[in-house]
């Protein structure tokens, strides 16, 4: 049977871990490379790297961090952050990712996925989706959200599909930082919507909010970066928390 | 020993190479090459394989003489080959993907889209799932059954004769997830991507 998996995810920024409160306010929180180690000798089913700050400052840190990694860690490896063009997912992976997510990049051309979903397998391209509520519907966010596009995110979404992503990393920006939990209407309403793979992100702040994204939110996955990162919670005591309540879980 | 890592441009093979890196012990030498001569005269070959069937053999092609000398390693000199996802896929006789394309024919069999069952199933089949181990093999040796591999795919291979599957695992129906044919290994999942267990079974690989 197959498994839901749980992701923990690194933000980081300069080579060194931080995560956001709203993608504000960062704190310095450790070396991504024994992080990921930590997380993937823990039982993680995929380690998640986010260079946050990508897309206006100095790239090359994250090259040698996914390379570094990537001879640690042999369970997959997804990077995202300022992805924009076939070179840069070309070069990630070459340095060891096994999935690349891009975010800007696929709104603004979403060429990019096509492209790059035919040239590398759509295996290796996911497409994160920044969405936030505006009434009866939510709209898609760049930039880290910074930018409003006005985009309908369930009408993004299956362009996304068809375009050959392999999975959506779908986060809500109301929720993400606040520990509030996923918004579940968001990923529930994706997740119907398509045929591949929906990661849900943003909000978790305890093991019942992976168990929701799951059973109400219909996601494959669910990726979550602070609850493991300050120590609050294990991957192990998460996995067994997901299999007490019936969720299937690799232990 | 020898062993080379088949770089044909058939995408990222990164994760392979460190993986193989990582269990090879001082005897084993692990060289990545598209080079005839160094696969010739190698004692074992990786062929990995990522992206459409279509363009994995298309990529394979390219490389003149290729084909032709990985026929013979693995046809005529029966050399052990372990193939990864598409590279598994490429032994069959023909692949659906994209287009009818045909494969290696080391394995008679059909490489067909996995039924999602009108969308009941989500495709790629990605993720984590169990793996049936239905043959006595030393590439199983201490790995459990029912252990956890890495799948990343969306096309299933069918062999004809079953007697080739030596794993299945459960998604929309029993998916062949692992073959074998005297010297022809291949698995539909990532040991690369799979954690311990998979490392294990790099290892079986590398002790034939």
């Amino acid at each position: 049977m197959l498994k839901n998996r749980i992701i923990p995810c690194l933000d980081v920024k300069n080579g060194r871990v931080v995560k956001g409160i709203n993608f504000v306010d960062l704190k310095d929180a450790g070396d991504p490379v024994e992080q990921a180690k930590i997380y993937s000798d823990g039982g993680a089913d995929e380690i998640c790297f986010l260079d946050i700050t990508a897309s206006n400052e100095n790239r090359e840190t994250i090259y040698d961090v996914v390379e570094k990694t990537s001879k640690k860690c042999f369970v997959p490896l997804t990077v995202g952050g300022g992805v924009r063009s076939i070179d840069d997912i070309n070069k990630l992976l070459n340095c060891g990712a096994d999935k690349v997510s891009i975010n800007t990049a696929a709104v603004q051309n979403p060429d990019v996925v096509l492209e790059s979903s035919k040239k590398f397998g759509s295996q290796c391209i996911v497409v994160a989706i920044d969405a936030k509520k505006n009434g009866d519907k939510w709209e898609i966010f760049t930039h880290g959200g910074r930018n409003n596009t006005g985009i309908n995110a369930i009408e993004f979404s299956k362009k996304m599909e068809f375009s050959g992503a392999g999975e959506l990393l779908v986060t809500s920006m109301d929720r993400d930082g606040t520990q509030v939990g996923y918004d579940i209407d968001l990923m529930s309403k994706i997740s119907s919507q398509i045929n591949i793979p929906v990661i849900a992100s943003g909000g978790v702040g305890n093991l019942d909010h992976l168990v929701d994204g799951i059973k109400l939110g219909n996601a494959s996955a669910v990726l979550a970066a602070s609850i493991f990162h300050y120590g609050k919670h294990s991957v192990k005591e998460a996995k067994e928390y997901l299999d007490s309540k019936g969720i299937p879980v690799r232990i | 020993m020898n062993v080379t890592i088949v770089d044909y441009n058939s995408g990222n093979i990164s994760s392979v190479i460190n993986s193989f890196k990582e269990v090879a012990k001082d005897n084993v030498n692990i060289t990545v090459s598209s080079d005839l001569g160094m696969i010739k005269s190698c004692d074992k070959v990786v062929l990995p394989g990522q992206g459409s069937f279509k363009s994995c053999v298309s990529a394979l092609n390219n490389i003149s003489g290729l084909v032709d000398v990985l026929n013979d390693f693995t046809v005529v000199h029966k050399k052990p080959i372990l193939g990864i996802c598409v590279g598994l896929q490429m032994f069959a006789d023909v692949g659906y993907e994209e287009t009818e394309t045909k494969g290696l024919s080391w394995i008679p069999g059909k490489v067909l889209k996995i039924d999602n069952k009108n969308g009941k199933y989500k495709l790629p089949h990605i993720g984590w799932n169990q793996i049936n181990i239905v043959k006595q093999s030393s590439m199983y040796n201490n790995i459990e059954n029912n252990s956890h591999m890495y799948f990343v795919h969306s096309y299933e291979f069918v062999p004809e004769d079953k007697k080739v599957i030596s794993a299945t695992t459960d998604y929309s129906s029993k998916i062949v997830c692992a073959v074998e044919k005297e010297n022809i290994f291949g698995t539909q999942f990532h040991p690369e991507k799979s954690d311990k267990v998979g490392l294990t079974l790099i290892q079986n690989f590398l002790k034939i």
